[in-house]
């Protein structure tokens, strides 16, 4: 291994997230996180178990479960808690987890919103559907098994997420008769994968769900060489996802027409913040305007943060619509014809070369061709060159649209940076992608057709297309005025 | 820190609010977003209103999300004909004092044939008056999206939900073959005929809700709150006895007790809790403290395992 030493000696800590709870401010939002990992390793068992401890599963409930749960009581006496969250009908006839459940709890310190997604391949789009908002990933692995493929997909999945803290529940621990070698080895072979993902936050805990071991309660008595936390320390202490700190974005879900008198911009806010008198810039047209007002039903703000839904009004007459994203002027999105991405194929029939997807990213619809490049090689961890993805794959395509698309990369913002891939066949969402290239976005570049674009300083632009040499051009080029500043950016860009 | 507005000029300088806590904040925003998306993206929007604490704050938080529009969809009650009376007059306040409009649905074939919880059973009725009314409904509006106010922690089956719930043309849902929903990317794309029921307030729990309604100061129906009231039990339930249709069974009699309601539906079908919660105050600490969940009152789910989940697939929201 050749790993940096300062990520090694983060990962030798098995305790908990080591600096990043110290400097960060207790957080009344409730953490998500999802529960992950292959069939039977137990995850309807773990939550069922967390409910149960923190008093979650209220006393009806608890009957009814009784009595669903007979003749299946495991030797303590406990019910069969994977039937609180396996509600389906087809779940509890086959014993397994189809869909993602949400569920809810809260101890004295933390509420918890979590994600309970099946481990069968065949559902690994639920499990990207968990841990498309999760900011913690519990990977599952029993104990007597160890690592499967299916527990690098997932570990792959979530860190493509952009999931950065995980805990791994090494369980049935008591079914090794507490072998702490054998936890210890499990632990570091997930340790050299989480390595290799770029994952720097790791605590592995070795669990018995069944019992209740190390999960709310500590299994000192069982494994006394066990030092660490329990599960529910480590969530209760987990940081929720940093707010984003690109520019402001403001994707326009609905113009707001209530009157003549009125004219405002709704939409989430993406990132950033905006305040009163802030210029934006409105993409893709590239039209600047100034905020008049930030009105919500209370009150008139005087600022808005990444999270909050507004409307904004602006101060001149000016022609944005759905889809369109207003942005800081000094820290735009990147537009373009072109984009790279990473993407999970979530369909039986898997992404095809050249047909023509919906791309659906904040309130943006539009065409999209996917040109696949590679796909990862989940044994191996290596990218093979790939001419089309099947179901379940995770692979680097090529985006080609055919008008003006709009992101961030997903690392900077991971609303403006995601989008989901829509069969216009069959209307159904068959990929989660990521975008991730920077440099096909900026500066001029070449789709199918040859169209150029050029981004340019105002004047500048005005001087080209002001030139005899580029009058035969024009029709092969669109040029988009810029600012100075932003035009010495995208200079350095292409000087890459 | 995120989320903390110094506030200026008020709408209202009376208004003395102190402002959200970050979580009931963050929950609201997702709502407004979901109810922009949907808006924009169909083109028949409804939203289901039952009168009850969780449409009274979907009611609430679509006024916030159009503001200062008006609610930009018509508000749908199924009305089984059974409801308290008491919800009835509060829809038509409602109505009135916030400007929207309504559409009553009450299913003719039912009424001809005078279906009612004590003639067919709670599951058959609930079957006719509701999951069949509710299709009968949505397709002579014919709406493309239906906004409901389920909550994923009511119900197991419920937990299953995806915020948009792809609806074939005959209302069906397959649980077993959801669209995947990630990030708040929402695929609203849908054929003719085929529908999506929306729930925004698929992350809130049942102590979200009154922390908001406290917060907010939301208006809801006085059945929420303690109140000697005339009361009958009837299989282990306690039934509120106003309405002179309910007729007492050989060994019943009508006594008053000071009574409140946790859930609001049909009355012969909704038990009451003995409570003496009469502020919101009181609701949220008696609520922190309940050893029983929200809808153990509620008869239309213990009919057979997997009640709900039955109903849902066939319709039912």
């Amino acid at each position: 291994m050749t790993a940096p030493a300062i990520a090694t000696a983060a990962l030798d800590e098995t305790a908990l997230p080591v600096q990043e709870t110290a400097r960060v401010v207790r957080d009344t939002r409730p953490l998500r996180l999802l529960t992950c990992g292959s069939v039977d390793d137990g995850k309807s068992t773990l939550i069922g178990r967390l409910l149960w401890d923190t008093k979650a599963v209220k006393e009806d409930q608890a009957a009814s479960l009784q009595r669903d749960s007979k003749g299946k009581q495991n030797d303590l006496g406990l019910p069969d808690f994977a039937l609180l969250l396996d509600g389906l009908q087809a779940e509890r006839e086959q014993g397994i987890t189809i869909d993602v459940a949400y569920r809810y709890f809260s101890t004295d310190k933390r509420s918890f919103i979590v994600a309970d997604t099946p481990g069968h391949e065949q559902y690994t789009r639920n499990m990207a559907t968990g841990a498309s908002t999760a900011d913690l990933a519990v990977l599952l692995v029993d104990a007597r098994v160890g690592l499967l493929e299916q527990t690098r997909r997932h570990a792959t999945i979530a860190t493509l997420m952009g999931i950065r803290q995980f805990v791994l529940a090494v369980n049935k621990i008591d079914l090794t008769n507490y072998d702490r070698s054998r936890f210890d080895q499990i632990s570091h072979e997930f340790k050299e994968l989480a390595l290799s993902l770029g994952v720097r936050q790791v605590t592995a805990i070795p669990v018995s769900a069944l019992k209740g071991e190390n999960v709310v309660y500590d299994g000192r008595a069982s494994m006394p060489w066990y030092e660490g936390p329990t599960l529910i320390e480590v969530l209760e202490l987990a940081t929720t996802r940093s707010a984003q700190t690109v520019g402001f974005r403001l994707p326009v879900q609905r113009v707001s027409r209530p009157g003549e008198s009125f004219r405002g911009y709704q939409g989430t806010v993406a990132g950033g913040s905006v305040k009163p008198g802030d210029s934006v810039v409105i993409l893709p047209s590239g039209m600047v305007a100034n905020v008049t007002k930030i009105v919500t039903f209370d009150l008139v703000r005087n600022a808005a943060v990444a999270g909050d839904a507004i409307t904004l009004v602006l101060d001149r007459q000016v022609d944005v619509s759905r889809g369109d994203m207003l942005a800081t002027i000094d820290s735009q999105p990147m537009t373009g014809l072109a984009f790279d991405a990473q993407l999970v194929a979530l369909q039986p029939e898997g992404i095809q070369p050249g047909k023509r997807y919906w791309l659906k990213s904040g309130s943006r619809r539009q065409r999209v061709q996917v040109q696949p490049i590679n796909q990862l090689d989940l044994k191996s961890g290596k990218w093979n060159h790939a001419d089309e993805l099947p179901m379940n794959a995770i692979g680097k395509v090529h985006l080609a649209f055919d008008e003006q698309a709009i992101f961030d990369a997903y690392e900077q913002n991971r609303t403006t940076g995601a989008f989901i891939l829509i069969d216009p066949d069959t209307n159904n969402t068959v990929a989660g992608g990521m975008i991730t290239a920077k440099r096909a976005a900026l500066g001029g570049i070449h789709t199918e057709d040859s169209r150029v674009i050029l981004s340019l300083p105002a004047d500048l632009a005005d001087q080209l297309m002001a030139t005899e040499a580029f009058a035969n051009r024009r029709e092969d080029a669109e040029v988009r005025r810029v600012t100075a500043a932003r035009a010495i950016e995208i200079i350095d860009t292409i000087d890459e | 820190m995120p989320h903390t507005h110094p506030e200026t000029e008020l709408h209202n300088p009376q208004s003395t609010k102190p402002p959200l806590d970050p979580h009931l904040k963050a929950l609201e925003n997702e709502a407004i977003h979901i109810f922009r998306e949907v808006a924009a993206e169909f083109e028949r929007p409804v939203m289901l209103y039952s009168i009850g604490k969780d449409s009274s704050v979907l009611l609430h938080l679509a006024r916030k999300a159009f503001y200062p529009g008006r609610v930009p969809f018509p508000l749908l009650h199924v009305d089984t004909g059974w409801k308290f009376r008491e919800m009835i007059a509060f829809r038509d306040e409602m109505v009135e004092k916030y400007d929207l409009d309504l559409v009553v649905h009450t299913n003719p074939r039912g009424a001809a044939e005078n279906v009612t919880p004590f003639t067919h059973g709670s599951a058959l009725y609930t079957d006719i008056m509701k999951t069949e009314a509710l299709r009968q409904a949505l397709d002579a509006g014919q709406y493309d999206a239906a906004f409901g106010g389920a909550r994923r922690d009511e119900e197991a089956s419920r937990a299953k939900e995806r915020i948009y719930s792809f609806r074939t043309p005959d209302h069906r849902w397959d649980p077993r073959n959801q669209r995947p929903e990630l990030w708040n990317l929402y695929n609203g794309m849908v054929r003719k005929g085929e529908s999506v029921r929306a729930f925004p307030l698929s992350n809130w729990t049942e102590v979200d809700i009154w922390r908001y309604i406290q917060a907010e100061e939301i208006p809801i129906v006085p059945l929420y709150f303690a109140k000697k009231r005339p009361i009958v039990e009837r299989d282990g339930m306690m039934i509120l006895a106003e309405d002179p249709r309910l007729e007492l069974l050989p060994g019943e009699a009508k006594r008053e007790e000071v009574i409140r309601f946790r859930t609001l539906g049909c009355f012969p079908l909704t038990g009451a809790i003995r409570s003496s919660a009469t502020t919101l105050d009181d609701i949220i600490s008696e609520l922190e403290t309940a050893t029983v969940s929200e809808r153990q009152g509620r008869a239309i789910d213990r009919d057979q395992a997997g009640s709900m989940e039955k109903k849902k697939r066939e319709g039912y929201f």
